[in-house]
């Protein structure tokens, strides 16, 4: 068989990609307190703690504040520098462009250590906005990857056209241009908020007392006993953050469409 | 008569240290058909953009119905545009795109509706309004871009070589339709062509440009019959380009032409009383191959047919002249009974001398 080789490369490759993620939901429905096979019983009970859980409440929703304060944040940025990239020729442009992108390439924890050692040193407390400072900043290469494509995909003649029949550079804007990259900004939006939901080395430096989701998680794993709830919740994450990523990938496959442009590879 | 409507006064641009345009001057007519006319990056389209607003000339003047524009932005002139690639709002309706110019007219919303549908029977796209703009093909686009113009009543509309993309039974359907739209709705046109053939069907005066400047501004029949150098000659339609020799005989002129031997000639032939070594234009059709069997009619020269191009209604051959080293082009119409020519044959060319053209 043609190709033999690279099919069963391909199956273990999945397997060990996601294997340990299957195992989540498989625990998680477990009735049994140890993590262990062979399986008990099937039980929601573990998804019935989380409810009860004040500490939990209290760190989604810095994560969702966190997530979506980040996401429109590195989104206005994105769209800025994707529409100045897009459309202009200055000098510098290439070492500038690389230098926001740059974050794409750092270690996270490098980061995270960093913006630590500034924020002390300014003297200022640690909160979900030093958080939100760091997330944007690795979320705007993200945002501008992506809005950069839909801005290129986009002809520049047709913002001509509109200022032609009498609009103005802003009408244009709001008429035109908004409308036809609106896909790349949506999924610019999602892309950017599953970041930074799912981000832990920079929110675990920088929470401070507000704790975010993943932070909180890794504070459970230290009880055995809570085991079985932290595959509960990353059960929920998985699934959430596959269903966000779905959507973005579809509005940005929406926006190709629309702009009658070719896929020039998107993150999925 | 008023005055032109569109009035260029030594017009340059450039990019950097790249001259786009080097000093153009052009007066435009009002209800009149105009085309820019030129090869690939001539500055045809920097041209236009720099008549609707999207360019700023590095130097010059433009004059809009004896308005200066300078300082007037591209949404604020007299004119609108049809773009090279139609630049059709793709996320919008036929009709949208069409009544989109008139959101900021005073026209309340029914009789916008009116006007839209009007202007869309006008083009050929009667009851097409609902239709979504990305779903149309590109003969449709066009018209849609039209339309969305036209409905504007604009002063001069500026059409970027707007039927390149069309296939050529379409092309030529619209080339028709644009004219006798022209005519109908009385707008000044600016077309900007690099198809010559295009440019003689549609216009009532075309201006030739090479490399930033105008080199003829005439009639379509003063550019194919008279053009002002072997530039325009060679680019518009075939000439035929001979070497000769002009000199003064007595109180004629005479040339001596390489393959056609020694003929006199009139003045109005040389421009800027040429004499000495010069170059002899001959239209492909000015030239005739003559049968076996066919009398001699004005004046014969011998030569060999090396190719034969066949066209349907008209045959192309390519014949070196005794005493030439490269062949012209004869054109010959297919008529009944006569037959094609085959490469090799010895044939009989007649010709005659008011045909010639004479550039330096
Ligand atoms: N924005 C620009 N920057 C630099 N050069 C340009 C720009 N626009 C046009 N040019 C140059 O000017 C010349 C004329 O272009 P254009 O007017 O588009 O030619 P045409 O329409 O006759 O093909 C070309 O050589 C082109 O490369
Ligand atoms: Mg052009």
């Amino acid at each position: 068989m043609r190709g033999g080789g690279l099919r069963i490369y391909a199956l273990i490759y999945l397997l060990f990609l996601y294997a340990p993620i299957l195992l989540l939901p498989l625990f998680a429905f477990n009735s049994s307190q140890i993590i262990a096979f062979p399986l008990a019983g099937f039980s929601t009970r573990w998804f019935e703690e989380l409810v009860t859980v004040d500490a939990l409440h209290e760190a989604v929703l810095n994560s969702l504040f966190i997530a979506v304060v980040s996401a429109v944040l590195a989104t206005l940025l994105g769209i800025c520098a994707a529409r100045t990239a897009a459309r202009y020729r200055f000098r510098g442009k290439g070492p500038v462009l690389g230098f926001i992108m740059l974050p794409l390439v750092l270690p996270e924890i490098i980061v995270a250590v960093a913006l630590l050692t500034l924020i002390l040193q300014l003297g200022l407390d640690l909160s979900v906005w030093s958080v939100i400072a760091a997330h944007v900043l690795i979320c705007v290469p993200f945002s501008i990857a992506i809005l950069q494509s839909a801005f290129q995909n986009l002809d520049a003649s047709l913002e001509e056209a509109a200022v032609d029949l009498g609009e103005t550079r802003w009408s244009t804007f709001r008429l035109i241009t908004l409308p036809l990259v609106m896909p790349g900004i949506i999924s610019s939006l999602l892309i950017s908020f599953t970041i930074s939901l799912d981000e832990f080395i920079i929110a675990f430096f920088l929470s401070g007392t507000d704790p975010t989701l993943p932070v909180y998680l890794w504070g459970l794993l230290r009880f055995p006993s809570s085991l079985p709830v932290v595959m509960a919740l990353g059960t929920i994450l998985v699934v959430l953050s596959i269903l966000l990523i779905t959507t973005a990938e579809f509005f940005r496959r929406r926006g190709l469409a629309r702009t009658g442009a070719t896929d020039s590879g998107g993150f999925i | 008569m008023s005055g032109p409507i569109v009035a260029l006064k030594g017009v340059h641009k450039s990019y950097g240290d790249y001259h786009a345009l080097r000093g153009i001057d052009l007066e435009i007519g009002a209800g009149e058909f105009f085309s820019l006319l030129g090869p690939s990056g001539c500055g045809k389209t920097t041209l236009l953009r720099t008549i609707a607003g999207f360019e700023d000339a590095s130097e010059g003047r433009v004059l809009l119905d004896g308005r200066d524009m300078a300082g007037v932005p591209a949404n604020r002139r007299p004119t609108n545009m049809v773009f090279q690639t139609y630049a059709v709002f793709p996320h919008l309706s036929v009709a949208e795109n069409v009544g989109f110019g008139l959101r900021r007219s005073q026209m309340p919303k029914p009789e916008r509706a009116r006007a839209v549908e009007a202007m869309l029977e006008q083009v050929g796209l009667g009851g097409l309004g609902r239709r979504a703009a990305h779903a149309l093909s590109g003969g449709q686009r066009q018209r849609v871009a039209l339309a969305r113009a036209l409905i504007l009543k604009p002063k001069v509309l500026l059409l970027d070589e707007p039927l390149s993309a069309l296939d050529r039974k379409l092309r030529e359907q619209m080339q028709h339709e644009l004219r006798s739209l022209q005519r109908q709705v009385g707008i000044t046109f600016i077309l900007v062509t690099h198809d010559q053939e295009e440019a003689l069907i549609m216009s009532d005066r075309i201006a030739v440009m090479f490399e930033g400047l105008i080199a003829q501004l005439a009639t379509p029949e003063d550019i194919y019959n008279r053009p002002v150098d072997r530039r325009v000659a060679e680019f518009i339609g075939v000439m035929n380009l001979l070497r000769a020799e002009i000199r003064r005989n007595g109180s004629g002129i005479e040339a001596e032409i390489e393959g056609l031997g020694t003929v006199p000639i009139e003045a109005r032939q040389v421009p800027g009383g040429l004499t000495g070594a010069a170059t002899a234009g001959l239209r492909p059709e000015t030239l005739t191959v003559l049968y076996e069997g066919q009398p001699d009619r004005g004046r014969v020269t011998h030569g060999n047919i090396e190719e034969e191009t066949y066209y349907g209604d008209m045959t192309y051959y390519g014949v070196r002249l005794d005493g030439t080293d490269r062949p012209v082009t004869i054109s010959m119409r297919n008529l009944p009974g006569r037959d094609i020519l085959d490469p090799g044959t010895r044939t009989r060319v007649a010709w005659s001398p008011e045909a010639l053209i004479f550039f330096p």
